[in-house]
């Protein structure tokens, strides 16, 4: 069958324009002198500006930051912990925590949000950074591990019965081996989590405060609120933040495997 | 020699009250809170009541449910449709842009969905790019308003989901062994034969991946029909999100969302039943 015929690339083409066209749109909007129209009105910076000027929303934006760097630094961690586990120990619900795995990346963010809020409220935690970051760890933990372990499949377990015998202890061969061999991995999953944390919208909404927005919260916000020249400025830097680190997580993950 | 167990002790000592604090006894917590009421000054209170499901059972919410089911179910029908092609010719692809073109579905992937969604406005409202368009090439004369439809909330849920079709078909072409389907030719099957009998068996899996991973979310994401649906659009993420944040009606909403965990974990058991022997999925 040949595939790089004429109706296959016309096909290919037509989705990636579904795909692309509205975020091309809205870029070049960004740069639109009009508020409302359609029609191109020359080029500005003037939303950039607008955008730049307003300090709720630097405040929100440093917010997002400093939560996606903690969250995706500390699930790395735990993460990276598990996915150890999962690949070299036996031990007692691994098979559960295998599930739990896939179970906690497909369950509805809506219900983990809702739990999680409950759960604060049960232990009186004042929505807010805390809260968040404990939320934002949780559901970005399934994705490290499931990238780190991908990754720890396809180590030869022999590196392993070396080190033993030559006399490493467990901690030894995670921060001598494990982990050089599997930092482009976390990196990866890192990123991920960072990008995670940055977008999440749903989780969010249930257990942030009033003193600690986020940027993605405030855009929500701002969308119902009616359409602005802002927002499409707002969405652009976001957005070409999002494509950035995706490609240098991709470029990370594919180089080494 | 004596295994020194302290490493995996500390790791699992982390882990495990880790995801028991945060992921188990959350969802404990919605299912009890299900069963509970709630009055002016406590937002769950004693005593224990199964009333939160009689209600359930309340024409208003069964068509909640139901509009649900039938637009996510639309929403993954597109997703199939449009995606399947799609993920097909990329992963037969022998030249050196097929990792570029791979590429360029998964930074939709892994980009905001609000974001997204938010693009799409420009696109399809009254005075939008696709009637400017359409009008332009004489295909209608007047312009038709699909936002804030249903219309606009699928074509928002496919815009959003289509990338998570894509990829799960993706990996499973990808390994397909073509000559089953040159076998299939040799014995004479057409390609219609071909494709029906042999390509979507094998890609099954794939198929189910996909569909799950649109279904799931497609029936949860409150704010894109918040955006694209206006009011009238109220599905199960926008009821869950009313009763727990605008109605404060806490057992309502866990009630609600305990009744959609039970449905998707059904339909996620009855793929591992159909899917099991088979390896795990290695897209993620």
């Amino acid at each position: 069958m040949k595939l790089n015929s004429f109706p296959s690339s016309l096909y290919l083409s037509l989705v990636y324009i579904f795909f692309y066209l509205p975020i091309l749109v809205l870029i070049i909007y960004s740069f639109n002198n009009t508020q409302y129209s359609l029609i191109w009105h020359g080029f500005t910076w003037h939303w950039y500006h607008e955008l730049f000027s307003d300090g709720a929303l630097w405040n929100s934006t440093w917010h997002s930051f400093f939560l996606g760097i903690t969250a995706a630094t500390l699930a790395t961690l735990i993460g990276s912990l598990a996915a150890v586990c999962l690949y070299r120990y036996r031990f007692f619900g691994k098979q559960f925590l295998n599930g739990l795995v896939f179970i906690l990346i497909l369950s509805p963010e809506i219900v983990s949000g809702a739990s999680l809020l409950i759960l604060f409220t049960l232990l009186q935690l004042r929505l807010g950074f805390l809260s968040l970051l404990l939320s934002h760890i949780s559901f970005c933990i399934p994705f490290v591990i499931v990238t780190a372990y991908s990754r720890l499949v396809s180590f030869d377990k022999n590196i392993f019965e070396a080190a033993r015998d030559l006399g490493a202890n467990d901690w030894t061969i995670f921060f001598r081996i494990i982990f050089p061999l599997l930092w482009p991995a976390l990196f990866a999953g890192w990123l991920l989590s960072f990008t995670l944390s940055l977008d999440d919208v749903i989780i969010s909404y249930f257990v942030a405060g009033p003193e600690f927005q986020l940027l993605p919260l405030q855009i929500y916000f701002m969308v119902r609120a009616g359409v602005k020249p802002e927002i499409n400025a707002l969405c652009t830097v976001l957005f070409s933040l999002t494509f950035v680190l995706i490609v240098i997580s991709q470029l990370i993950l594919r180089k080494k495997t | 020699m004596k295994a020194d167990n302290s490493f995996k002790t500390f790791a699992l000592s982390i882990v495990w009250p880790w995801l028991f604090l945060f992921a188990l006894l959350p969802f404990g917590l919605v299912v009890i809170a299900s069963f509970m009421g709630h009055n002016e000054s406590n937002l769950l209170a004693l005593p224990a009541t199964s009333q939160n499901y009689s209600q359930l059972i309340n024409p208003l919410y069964l068509l909640i449910f139901e509009k649900s089911f039938f637009i996510a179910g639309i929403a993954t029908l597109s997703c199939l449709i449009l995606g399947y092609p799609f993920a097909y010719i990329i992963a037969r692809m022998q030249n050196r842009w097929k990792n570029f073109f791979i590429l360029l579905v998964i930074i939709p992937f892994w980009t905001s969905s609000l974001i997204r969604t938010y693009a799409l406005i420009a696109i399809i409202k009254a005075k939008g790019i696709l009637n400017t368009l359409l009008i332009s090439l004489g295909l209608i004369d007047q312009p038709f308003s699909i936002l804030f439809t249903n219309s606009a909330v699928i074509i928002g849920l496919v815009y959003t989901l289509l990338p998570f079709m894509i990829l799960p078909i993706l990996t499973n072409v990808e390994r397909l062994d073509t000559r089953l389907i040159d076998a299939a030719h040799d014995l004479g099957a057409s390609r219609f034969t071909t494709f029906a009998r042999v390509i979507i068996p094998l890609t099954m899996p794939g198929i189910i991946a996909g569909c799950i991973l649109v279904f799931l979310p497609a029936m949860t994401i409150f704010y894109i029909p918040d955006i694209l649906g206006g009011a009238k659009s109220i599905l199960l993420g926008n009821l869950i999100q009313n009763q727990f944040i605008t109605a404060q009606n806490w057992p309502m909403g866990a009630a609600v969302s305990t009744m959609l965990t039970v449905v998707l974990a059904a339909l996620l058991l009855i793929y591992a039943w159909v899917n099991r022997g088979s390896k795990k999925r290695e897209w993620l």
